[in-house]
């Protein structure tokens, strides 16, 4: 492949105390991909993101967004390098509005002179964009954008969560188990969405535990295993079986030796 | 193969077709408790705005004159400080944190304000500048040791209130400026305590109802904190950040930095309450009982107004009718004639009540 990745890690490490979460990782996202990430819980893939996404800072490595070489030393600084990203602890302000989530730390301003001087929120503004995401979305008719986010279910709230980041993805979006708690036709529309953004041009790394929908929906599959890349594989080379098998470690892929 | 995979979810998605496309919607049948639940969740001052009503209307029965504007002017001008130092008590329990050490910065800018003019002979309205702005540098002196060092917010307040009133004494060499001295060279230290007379007949001296510029000055501040809180991206930041940090950090509030300026902002509020002190006692005092109490006396005012020690939740306008409730059920009590220490009976069950309340109301989220 002649293309360079979008975003690319070398040797990234995180240690928690005498736990090696990140074990000198390597990462790399094509633009306009689907990427899948897996690996067992455990692995380190939250911590790869996390990482990625400058929600942790790694003890160790590099990262390259578009070829030049970036330190988020926080998720702001990501974000506004245009990674967006749903956290598997979903990041909401439980007693916060879904708009006001929605726009968390990227708020509207009235326009004019209550915008500028008395820096009034828009909240007319706010509010109709955020129902227009969760439309788009299909994945709820929630009857009052107002209501506090903990009076959602566990699915409306990662659908919530997976609204935000669709909508203000410009570069990369980054998805850990956004359909872990959804209902089927909920994780379709998902996955539509997904499939809505990479038309957008915008690559995606998807975490996931769900092989049917990773083997469907990703261009490559990154597997994930003690804190490293182990492969990287095509879904129509293997089957979901290898993949589970290089997983856990029942099967070696191809011209890969496990170092440990 | 990817067509496996395919087919696989094919196979049972394909129950899908002909689905109901409503989609989820809530359809809770809400006992009228419940609902009560769900409405004080969204209106957090109604608790103590109930209780206030309640307890007008009680005083306003029981005692003959308690419904007379001077009595009510009394009432406002005894929690004007509170008030005040309220609202910087409010700001840091949002975020979670708690700040015992406003009695001490009110008491110390005080302090520092009067020396500045008197010691050293620094005009007036310069030294309550300078008052202003050490008072919010001991507030943003809170702030980064909670936000940087990372130390809890009760152990660093219960370090800075001793060290600040400490402080206070020594520089102060426990001087007292006296009110006279200030009336004749210094009448700005006690501009809050001029007042506007309402209702006055112009026969009869000293006649209508007085009404301090410090009232005035208390209700400004909660109403533009209402608003800031409410209606700015900063506001939202204060509450998201005491909801649940790491979740606003993740989500791109810079919460270090939130933290920082509502402990600065919180110094600025008790300087504030500091300079009307000067103006309702007459004089400036390094002795005077805020210091000590001030802390109690907001932490009550914010709790009563059923704001959530665990932060995120509540209202300044709560607060505020925290303070009022304080402040009418100590005039209240006192024109019935009961023993003063009822007052503080009354409100420790009322402080009890509020949490519990903030409690039950709290699960409406589970
Ligand atoms: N904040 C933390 N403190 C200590 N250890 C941590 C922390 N976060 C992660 N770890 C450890 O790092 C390792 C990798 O965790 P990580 O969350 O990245 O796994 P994962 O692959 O996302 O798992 P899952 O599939 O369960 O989400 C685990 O052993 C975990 O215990
Ligand atoms: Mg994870």
């Amino acid at each position: 492949m002649t293309t360079e990745p979008i975003l690319k890690a070398r040797g990234l490490v995180k240690r928690y105390g005498k736990v090696t979460a990140l074990d000198e990782c390597d990462f790399d996202l094509m633009p306009g991909e689907i990427l899948a990430v897996i690996g067992d819980n455990g692995a380190g893939k939250s911590s790869l993101i996390k990482a990625i996404s400058g929600a942790i800072l790694p003890d160790d490595g590099k990262i390259w967004l578009e070829g030049r070489d970036v330190i988020f030393r926080n998720p702001i600084e990501a974000r506004e390098a245009g990674i967006e990203t749903v956290y598997q602890t979903l990041a909401m302000s439980p007693a916060l509005s879904i708009a006001d989530n929605m726009f968390m730390g990227r708020e509207l301003r009235k326009p004019g002179f209550i915008g500028k001087y008395f820096r009034k929120l828009d909240r007319p503004a706010m509010e109709k964009f955020a129902r227009e995401k969760l439309n788009e979305l299909g994945l709820m008719t929630i009857q009052n954008i107002n209501q506090a986010v903990e009076t959602l279910s566990g699915g409306q709230r990662q659908g919530v969560a997976v609204a935000r980041a669709a909508a203000f993805g410009s570069k990369v979006v980054i998805l850990d188990e956004p359909t872990a708690a959804l209902g089927v036709k909920e994780s379709r529309r998902v996955l539509e969405l997904i499939r809505d953004v990479r038309k957008r041009g915008i690559p995606i790394i998807l975490i996931s535990h769900n092989m049917p929908h990773v083997f469907e929906i990703a261009d490559r599959i990154h597997i994930h295993r003690l804190g490293r890349r182990l492969c990287v594989i095509r879904p129509q080379d293997y089957t979901m079986s290898d993949a589970v098998a290089f997983m856990t470690g029942a099967k070696l892929p191809e011209g890969v030796t496990e170092a440990a | 193969m990817s067509n496996d995979a395919k087919t696989v979810s094919e196979a049972y998605e394909s129950g899908l077709t002909g689905a109901s496309e409503r989609v989820a919607e809530f359809h809770e049948k809400d006992s009228p408790l419940k609902r009560l639940q769900h409405w004080l969740h969204t209106t957090p001052s109604a608790v103590p705005m109930i209780v206030l009503l309640l307890a007008l209307l009680f005083f306003g029965f029981a005692t003959s004159n308690f419904f007379k504007a001077g009595t009510l002017s009394t009432i406002l001008q005894q929690i004007a400080i509170v008030g005040i130092l309220g609202c910087a008590q409010t700001l840091v329990v949002l975020t979670a944190g708690i700040d015992l050490s406003v009695g001490a910065i009110a008491v110390f800018s005080s302090v520092l304000m009067g020396q500045f003019t008197f010691r050293y002979g620094i005009p007036a309205p310069l030294s309550i500048i300078l008052g202003l702005g050490l008072g919010t540098l001991m507030g943003a002196m809170n702030g980064f040791l909670i936000a940087r060092i990372k130390l809890p917010p009760f152990i660093v307040t219960l370090g800075t209130w001793q060290i600040l009133l400490a402080a206070n004494f020594i520089y102060s060499a426990n001087e007292t400026i006296r009110s006279s001295d200030i009336e004749a060279q210094a009448p700005a230290l006690r501009f809050w305590g001029n007042d506007i007379v309402f209702f006055a007949d112009a026969a009869v001296k000293n006649s209508g109802v007085k009404v301090l510029y410090a009232v005035f000055l208390m209700i400004v501040l909660v109403a533009v904190m209402a608003y800031v809180l409410r209606h700015t991206a900063w506001g939202r930041h204060v509450y998201a950040t005491g909801d649940d940090p790491q979740a606003a950090a993740l989500a791109g509030v810079p919460t270090g930095r939130v933290l920082i300026q509502v402990y600065a902002l919180a110094g600025l509020f008790c300087a504030i309450a500091g300079w009307v002190m000067i103006g309702r006692f007459g004089s400036v005092s390094p002795t005077a009982s805020t210091g000590q109490l001030g802390n109690i006396q907001s932490i009550t005012a914010v709790v009563i107004g059923g704001i959530s020690l665990f932060g995120g939740r509540g209202s300044i306008i709560g607060m505020f009718f925290g303070a009022l409730i304080v402040g009418v059920f100590e005039m209240g009590l006192r024109l019935i004639g009961t023993d003063p220490q009822w007052t503080f009976f009354l409100i420790g069950v009322l402080i009890i009540l509020a949490v519990a309340v903030d409690q039950w109301i709290r699960k409406a989220s589970a």
